[in-house]
């Protein structure tokens, strides 16, 4: 009950903020200095065409006019037509967005199962060397522009070695992709029972999942270590020990549990941090997801798309933040108990 | 045991042996394309149809001629404009008084539905490009053809088109990418009251009679093209499958390339070619693109550039050879000045008018009332940096050296076209390419009082003017070639703009990938393509 109250509440508080996004991206939008109409008139246009597409596009009118026939086709759940595609953004987005989150998922997961060992090995032996191997690893995920690492991987492991399959999105050109039911394309292979296409996918994602990973990394392994080494110089860790707990009892039920609560925290915010990143990504290994969806509609000044992206990621933040409270709560029952 | 590991290995070797081939010969026909990005559309007369769209209207759709072909002198393919073919006409007359053209269309010519192609079809794809507006509307404009009323069924297999007025560019104009012979009734099956051309069907749908249908479309990602078989006009394609990949690096199109994954690209810098021709990996096939050029603009109608002594100074100081070969790496035709690209008639006019000379643009600036210099913008259009970046430090480190001190101003590629439309650039970095070789038509587009958007320079003059208009209908070819040479005197005289190079149509294909042929619409034509 308190939990359904929390969701309930958490849900209210965020509607305003929904609201600031819708306004805030449409005058974004508009406020850019490219001109949709004359990009998609064509090379050959003439003024006069020119202002035939501006006409037809409905960019003549008012700004409170535009606005109001937005709102308006928003509450009907229809955000527009992109014309770098030619197709609904509705039916763009959600074509794409699995492969996003497929992506996103993926590098996130990668980086804890590093990251999380590493961050908590560091924290046990303090200036040891698996506490510099740390540092150093973490800091060059970090510090290499995201593009670049993925060129790289790319150059290295289908260029040189031929590893890994080509950068060509998610399967290759002669694997039939299986029929959707998540929308991930590992997963609904194994569904589909097709072992074949279920590897070559997991193939496809894993060069873009490492580079996404290695840029999260940094982040969760600091963090971890940080609140590990506090928890672990902390009374209750110190009465444990003294009163002969097993060294593993006292690292895994109390010191790791007690230290995660910041790191959730933090995942939810790297989280929506690598959903941006993905743009990057996504170029490098034509993933067709929703990052290079919106580059490419920025590029063109498509409006449509740009705003459509922008409310979706606004609306998948404020269900993450959800989530992550409610997470927060099972792992702290005080959450709770103040909900 | 040994008996079963040897049964067991067999099994496994008949297995591979049998896939190995199936596989093999899948490839050996299919084509893979890899692009930077991929069409917005299947209807060449939708609203913002791009580029990469031409490509599959040219493929999905059959028009009722197309052009022929020539061999050029280095052994490569490219169309002839002079060369009319029929493709869903078997036959054409022009009318005794020349004011009208009768075709016969194929009496086996099928829709990728099974139904047959007829004059009606024609009169409504047509009739659609007059109306519709915007791009298609224009080109067909180009060749006079401006009014429903203009196209006539005179039986099932018979359409005519009545001429407006006598126009060398109606013929070439029926060839071009628009006047595509879409499937009437199926499209007003998908027409609405709202929409009664099917624009919205249309758009994401096939329903051509091409050598290739549509097979599917993920926009942004990949298009895929399956041969069809009933196809009459010409020989049956070898490829049978197409698959144009959307992938946005490029440096991973020419990994893709190199790695023998992909067969065949576009989109690449003029560095990646230079240097992939010169390693061999693969094959690099160049055309100079017909009736282009890269040029810096001035714009005439304000100070400083309206003082002709000042253009002509930097018509002197532009340096020709060091944009040629730092910006596109020798991969062009150096102009120098040229207002007429190669492979264009009146080309060998004037070859290279203007030559780098700083002290004579010293002498000019003196002369222009300018003999400090001045300061002034010089823009351009960042979607095409590669190219752009580096010519316009060059320029603006050889106009430093007369005065004109530069500041460069990189134009976001959405808003370039606005800027243009605008005109209100001073300086500028820009490149134009005509679609029909003619240098009038070059001209009408770039250098006429109309002061059509390409006329970026919004130059002026009467007696230009004259002259193209007389040239688009002159017969007579010595007078021609005279008209030809006046127009393109004053534009070097005057220099409005100051011509620098003729960029090439580069394309990369793996070694087996035969039949390549230059198009003016720079896409591929896939009946042409094949894999040994």
């Amino acid at each position: 009950m308190a939990l359904l109250r929390l969701i309930g509440r958490r849900l209210a508080l965020a509607v305003p903020g929904l609201l600031g996004v819708v306004v805030v991206t449409f005058l974004l939008n508009r406020a850019l200095p490219g001109d949709p109409a004359a990009f998609f008139a064509g090379p050959a246009a003439t003024r006069q065409a020119v202002e035939e597409v501006r006409a037809r596009l409905g960019l003549n009118r008012s700004l409170p006019e535009q606005f109001l026939s937005y709102v308006r086709d928003l509450a009907r759940g229809d955000l527009g037509a992109s014309l770098t595609t030619g197709q609904p953004v509705v039916q763009d987005l959600v074509a794409r967005l699995p492969a996003s989150l497929e992506l996103t998922l993926a590098g996130l997961l990668l980086a804890m199962a590093v990251a999380l060992p590493l961050g908590v090995a560091a924290a046990t032996r303090p200036d040891s060397w698996i506490d510099h191997a740390s540092r150093v690893i973490t800091t060059a995920g970090v510090s290499l522009p995201i593009f670049f690492t993925g060129l790289l991987l790319v150059y290295v492991f289908y260029f040189l070695l031929g590893w890994a399959p080509a950068p060509l999105g998610r399967l290759d050109a002669f694997s039939i992709a299986p029929s959707p039911v998540t929308g991930f394309l590992v997963l609904d292979a194994l569904i589909a029972r097709d072992v074949t296409v279920a590897w070559a996918a997991v193939k496809h994602l894993a060069l873009p999942a490492i580079t996404l990973g290695l840029f999260a990394m940094a982040p969760i392994a600091r963090m971890t270590r940080a609140s590990m080494l506090g928890v672990l110089s902390s009374d209750f860790i110190r009465t444990a020990r003294a009163s002969g707990l097993a060294p593993s009892t006292v690292l895994v039920t109390y010191a790791f549990r007690n230290a995660m609560l910041p790191v959730v925290t933090l995942l939810g915010m790297v989280l929506s941090f690598l959903l941006g990143a993905n743009v990057l990504v996504e170029k490098v290994f034509a993933w067709p997801g929703i990052g290079s969806y919106a580059l490419e509609a920025l590029i063109a000044s498509d409006y449509a798309p740009v705003q459509g992206f922008v409310l979706m990621m606004a609306t998948l933040y404020v269900f993450l933040n959800l989530a992550l409270d409610i997470i927060y709560g099972l792992a702290d029952p005080r959450v709770r108990i103040e909900a | 045991m040994s008996r079963v590991v040897a049964l067991l290995s067999l099994s496994v070797l008949v297995l591979v042996g049998a896939a190995a081939p199936a596989r093999a010969q899948g490839r050996s026909e299919t084509l893979i394309v890899v692009v930077e990005s991929g069409p917005n559309s299947m209807d060449i007369h939708g609203v913002g149809a791009n580029r990469p769209a031409y490509q599959a209207s040219w493929n999905l759709y059959d028009r009722l001629m197309t052009y022929g072909a020539k061999t050029l002198g280095d052994g490569t393919r490219m169309y002839d404009y002079n060369v009319l073919k029929p493709e869903l006409a078997e036959s054409w007359a022009i009318a005794p008084d020349g004011m009208s053209v009768t075709f016969k269309l194929r009496r086996d010519a099928r829709f990728h539905d099974g139904t047959p192609v007829t004059a009606r079809d024609v009169k409504w794809s047509f009739d659609r490009a007059v109306t519709v507006g915007g791009f298609p509307t224009f080109q067909m404009k180009a060749g006079s053809l401006e009014k429903p009323e203009q196209f006539e069924v005179v039986d099932d297999f018979t359409f005519r088109a009545k001429f407006l007025r006598k126009d060398k560019m109606t013929m070439p104009d029926l060839a071009v990418v628009v006047p595509a012979v879409f499937n009437a009734e199926l499209a007003k099956k998908h027409a609405t009251a709202n929409d009664p051309w099917a624009m919205e069907w249309l758009k994401s749908n096939d329903a051509g009679s091409g050598a290739f249908r549509l097979e599917s479309w993920k926009p942004g990602q990949e298009t895929i093209y399956t041969r069809f078989d009933e196809w009459k006009p010409g020989p049956l394609p070898k490829l049978k499958r197409v698959i144009v990949r959307e992938v946005p690096s490029a440096g991973n199109r020419r990994a893709l390339l190199e790695r023998g994954d992909a067969d065949i690209s576009f989109d690449l810098p003029p560095k990646d070619f230079s240097e992939m021709a010169k390693t061999g990996k693969v094959a690099v096939v160049s055309h100079p693109v017909e009736n282009a050029f890269a040029y810096v603009g001035m714009n005439v109608k304000y100070p400083p550039f309206s003082t002709l002594k000042v253009r002509q100074a930097v018509a002197y100081a532009v340096p020709y050879e060091g944009v040629f070969s730092t910006a596109v790496f020798g991969r062009g035709v150096l102009l120098a000045g040229n207002p007429i690209a190669s492979l264009t008639a009146g080309h060998d006019l004037f070859p290279a008018p203007y030559k780098t000379d700083i002290a004579k643009a010293k002498a000019l600036m003196a002369e222009s009332g300018y003999p400090n210099g001045f300061e002034t913008t010089l823009s351009f259009d960042q979607g095409f940096a590669t190219i752009n970046e580096p010519m316009a430090v060059l320029v603006q480190e050889s106009l430093a050296h007369i005065g004109i001190k530069t500041t460069i101003e990189k134009i976001p590629g959405s808003n370039w076209r606005n800027m243009l439309l605008k005109k209100e650039m001073p300086l500028f970095l820009n490149a134009f390419g005509g679609w029909l070789n003619y240098p009038e038509y070059f001209f009408f587009w770039n250098f006429h009082s109309q002061n059509a958007v390409f006329n970026t320079s919004s130059y002026q003059n009467p007696e230009m003017d004259r002259l193209i208009e007389a040239a688009r209908f002159e017969t007579d070819p010595k007078k021609y070639r005279e008209l030809v040479r006046a127009f393109a005197k004053i534009e070097i005289v005057d220099v409005p703009r100051v011509p620098v190079f003729q960029p090439l149509l580069d394309v990369a294909m793996q070694k087996n990938v035969k039949g390549y042929q230059y198009w003016f619409h720079r896409q591929l034509d896939y009946r042409q393509l094949s894999k040994e």
